[in-house]
C-alpha cells in the first residue's frame, strides 16, 4: 500500500495518467483545467514523454488522433468550450475506432458560460458528441482518489473497446485536494496490429480511416460497433448504492453532487426518513439496472444536478415511468446546498407516493 | 529491358481522379520518391478530406485519413510519437490553406519535421467546384459565378511567400506539373521535401500548381496551357525559402 499524498484533483488525472503509460499530452489552456497542462508540462520531459501546446483544441484533438493512430496511450484535457471545439475530432476517433483518454472539467454554459463548476455537459458527453452514431465510455469520479483511479481505467477500457473514454469530471472535483493513493498494477497495453507505425515492408499497409462511401459498408461498421458498444453496456457499467436496502427514497447523483446528496441522506436518515442514493460512476454506460430495481421499490426518485436536468432524462427511461422523478437542481456554476437536497427528499417522502 | 515501371510504394489501384486531373503524375512522383529514399517501410501518409482523401488506396505504406484541415496536427502527433517514422500529408488548396490555415501556420512556426505536398489548383474539387483561398481574381467558379470579385471577397493567399515569413521552416517551394520540365523540377522538390526530413532538418513544404479541367471547364491540354498563362504569373515558382541552403550561402 503507497502512502497517500494529498493532490488537486487535475494533477492527480495528470499523474496517474502518466502511471497508466501515457506519454504524449497534447492541450489548450482553458479554466479551470489548466493544472492538468501545467502539470504535464513539468513532468513529460523528465519521462522522455511529450507535452505540446497545441495552437488550438482542433488541433490538440487532431494530435491526439496523430498518436492514437500509431497505438500510443495519449491524452488531452479541457473544458466545456474547448471540448465543443474537440467535437469533431471525438467523432473522427470514434470512426476510425481509435482508443484516447479525454478529460473535460465542466464549467457552467452554454457558450462562454463561465468558469465554476457545472454539469451541464452530461447530454453532450453521453448521447456522442459530435456528429454520427457513436458513444463514448463516461467516467464521473466523486473524489480526488476516484480522478486517479478512473484515468487509468480510461486507458484501460480505451485500449480494450478501441474507442475514447471520456472524464467526465467539474470544476470542484479538478480544483479540490485530497490524499490519494497511487499504487496501481498497470496491465501492459494490448497488441495493436492495426497501428500505422510504418509497414517494415513486411506487412500490408494499414489504414486509419473514418470514410466508407458504400452505405453497405457503413451500415456494417456501425452496426460492429454497436455489438461493441452492447458488450461494454453489459460489462463495464458501474456505480455505487449507498443505504438503498431499505430506501423509500432514491436519491441520484454523480460527482459533486453526489457527494453533497450524501449530507443530505445522512440528515434525512437522522430524521428517520428512508432514503438512499444511486451514483453512476459510468454515466455512459447508464445503470440502468439499479434504477429499474429501485423502481420497484421506491416510491419517489431525486436527480440531484449541476444543470437544469440532463440525467433525469435517463433515470425516467431506466424507471420506465414507474415512479415520479424529480429535479433537485443548481446551474450556471451554482451548487445545491446539502439543505436543499433535503427538502427535496423530505418533498418527494411527503408527496412522491403514488 | 525495363525502361519505365510503376514504383513499388503506388498501389496497384485505378484511381478515381478525373481525365487529366494531375493529382495521378504528383502521387507518382511521391511513390518515386519513398523507392529512391528506401523509406516505403517507415513512411506514414496523411491524406484530409479533399480530392485525395482516398489517397490512402494510392500509396503502399501506411495511411491515415484526417478531417478536412487537421493533418499537420495529425501529422505531429504520428510524428511525435513515432520520430523515425517518415510522415508527409498530401492537402489541396480549400484544405491547406482556408479550413486548415492554423495548423499549416503553426506545424511550419514548430519546424516539425514533417513533409507537406500541397496542391495548389486554385479551386474545390471533390465538392463540385468553389471557389478555394487560392482562386484567381476574376476566376469563374460555382460560388464566384461572376468572377473572384476581391472587393467582395478577398484575395489569394499565396502560401509559400507568407509561410516564409516565418523563422520556423526548413523549405518551401513552389513547382508545377503542366510540362515535362516543371514534372523533373517538381520531382526534385519533392525529393528534398523527404529528404530534409530523413536528415532531420524540419518542416519541408512543396506547393504543386495543378490543374483540374473538369471545374475549370477545360479541355486537359488547355487546362495545362492556363496554368502558364494565368496560375504562373500569380504563383511564379521557384524557392522560398531553403535554410540550409542560406547557411552555406553565408559560410
Amino acid at each position: 500500500m503507497a502512502d497517500k499524498v494529498l493532490m488537486k484533483g487535475n494533477e492527480a488525472i495528470a499523474e496517474a495518467a502518466i502511471i497508466a503509460g501515457c506519454k504524449h499530452y497534447f492541450g489548450y489552456p482553458i479554466t479551470p483545467q489548466t493544472e492538468i497542462a501545467a502539470y504535464m508540462a513539468k513532468r513529460m520531459p523528465k519521462i522522455g514523454g511529450v507535452f505540446l501546446q497545441a495552437e488550438s483544441e482542433i488541433a490538440a484533438i487532431n494530435m491526439v488522433y496523430g498518436v492514437a493512430a500509431t497505438g500510443h496511450r495519449v491524452m488531452t484535457s479541457s473544458s466545456s468550450p474547448g471540448i465543443s471545439l474537440k467535437g469533431e475530432g471525438l467523432s473522427y476517433l470514434a470512426g476510425a475506432d481509435l482508443p484516447s483518454l479525454i478529460v473535460n472539467v465542466q464549467r457552467g454554459g452554454p457558450g462562454l458560460g463561465g468558469i465554476q463548476p457545472s454539469q451541464s455537459d452530461y447530454f453532450q458527453a453521453t448521447k456522442g458528441g459530435a456528429h454520427g452514431d457513436f458513444h463514448m465510455i463516461v467516467l464521473a469520479p466523486a473524489s480526488v482518489q476516484e480522478m486517479a483511479d478512473l484515468t487509468v481505467k480510461g486507458f484501460e477500457l480505451a485500449d480494450k473497446y478501441r474507442m475514447t473514454s471520456m472524464i467526465l469530471a467539474d470544476g470542484t472535483m479538478g480544483q479540490m485536494m485530497e490524499p490519494v493513493a497511487l499504487d496501481y498494477e498497470i496491465a501492459p497495453a494490448p497488441e495493436k496490429p492495426w497501428a500505422t507505425v510504418g509497414t517494415k515492408m513486411a506487412r500490408e499497409h494499414n489504414i486509419v480511416n473514418s470514410l466508407f462511401l458504400a452505405p453497405e459498408e457503413l451500415e456494417r461498421v456501425n452496426f460492429e460497433r454497436y455489438e461493441r458498444y452492447a458488450a461494454i453496456k453489459e460489462n463495464e457499467t458501474m456505480y455505487e448504492e449507498y443505504m438503498m436496502e431499505d430506501a423509500d427514497i432514491c436519491v441520484a447523483a454523480f460527482g459533486i453532487a453526489a457527494r453533497v446528496a450524501k449530507n443530505a441522506i445522512n440528515e434525512a436518515r437522522k430524521q428517520g426518513i428512508k432514503v438512499g442514493l444511486i451514483r453512476p460512476i459510468t454515466l455512459w454506460p447508464f445503470p440502468e439496472a439499479p434504477f429499474k430495481k429501485a423502481a420497484d421499490k421506491v416510491k419517489a426518485v431525486v436527480s440531484v444536478e449541476l444543470s437544469m436536468g440532463q440525467m433525469i432524462e435517463d433515470i425516467r427511461l431506466a424507471t420506465e415511468c414507474k415512479v415520479p422523478v424529480s429535479l433537485c437542481n443548481r446551474a450556471g456554476g451554482m451548487i445545491p446546498s446539502p439543505e436543499q437536497v433535503l427538502e427535496a427528499i423530505k418533498a418527494a417522502n411527503n408527496g412522491g407516493a403514488k | 529491358m525495363v525502361v519505365f515501371d510503376k514504383p513499388n510504394a503506388l498501389a496497384d489501384a485505378s484511381m478515381h481522379y478525373c481525365p487529366g486531373c494531375t493529382h495521378g503524375i504528383v502521387h507518382r512522383l511521391v511513390a518515386e520518391v519513398m523507392d529512391e529514399l528506401g523509406i516505403e517501410g517507415r513512411t506514414i501518409g496523411i491524406a484530409p478530406v479533399g480530392c485525395s482523401v482516398m489517397a490512402y488506396n494510392y500509396f503502399n505504406c501506411d495511411m491515415i485519413e484526417a478531417a478536412h484541415g487537421r493533418a499537420p496536427a495529425v501529422a505531429t502527433g504520428v510524428k511525435r510519437a513515432e520520430p523515425d517514422s517518415i510522415v508527409f500529408t498530401y492537402q489541396g488548396d480549400g484544405d491547406l490553406a482556408s479550413i486548415g490555415m492554423a495548423e499549416t501556420v503553426h506545424s511550419a512556426a514548430r519546424n516539425e519535421n514533417i513533409t507537406i505536398i500541397f496542391i495548389n489548383n486554385a479551386i474545390y474539387g471533390m465538392t463540385g467546384g468553389q471557389m478555394a483561398p487560392t482562386t484567381l481574381p476574376g476566376q469563374v467558379t460555382q460560388t464566384s459565378p461572376y468572377g473572384r470579385d476581391v472587393n467582395h471577397c478577398g484575395f489569394p493567399i499565396k502560401v509559400c511567400e507568407m509561410l516564409s515569413e516565418l523563422d520556423g521552416p526548413e523549405y518551401l517551394e513552389r513547382v508545377a506539373v503542366n510540362n515535362v520540365k516543371n514534372v523533373k523540377n517538381a520531382k526534385k522538390a519533392i525529393k528534398k521535401a523527404f529528404q530534409n526530413q530523413v536528415d532531420g532538418k524540419g518542416f519541408s513544404l512543396v506547393e504543386v500548381i495543378s490543374s483540374c479541367p473538369t471545374n475549370w471547364g477545360m479541355t486537359p491540354k488547355k487546362a495545362l496551357e492556363w496554368i502558364d498563362e494565368k496560375m504562373i504569373p500569380y504563383y511564379p515558382l521557384g524557392v522560398y525559402k531553403d535554410r540550409t541552403a542560406a547557411k552555406e550561402e553565408t559560410k
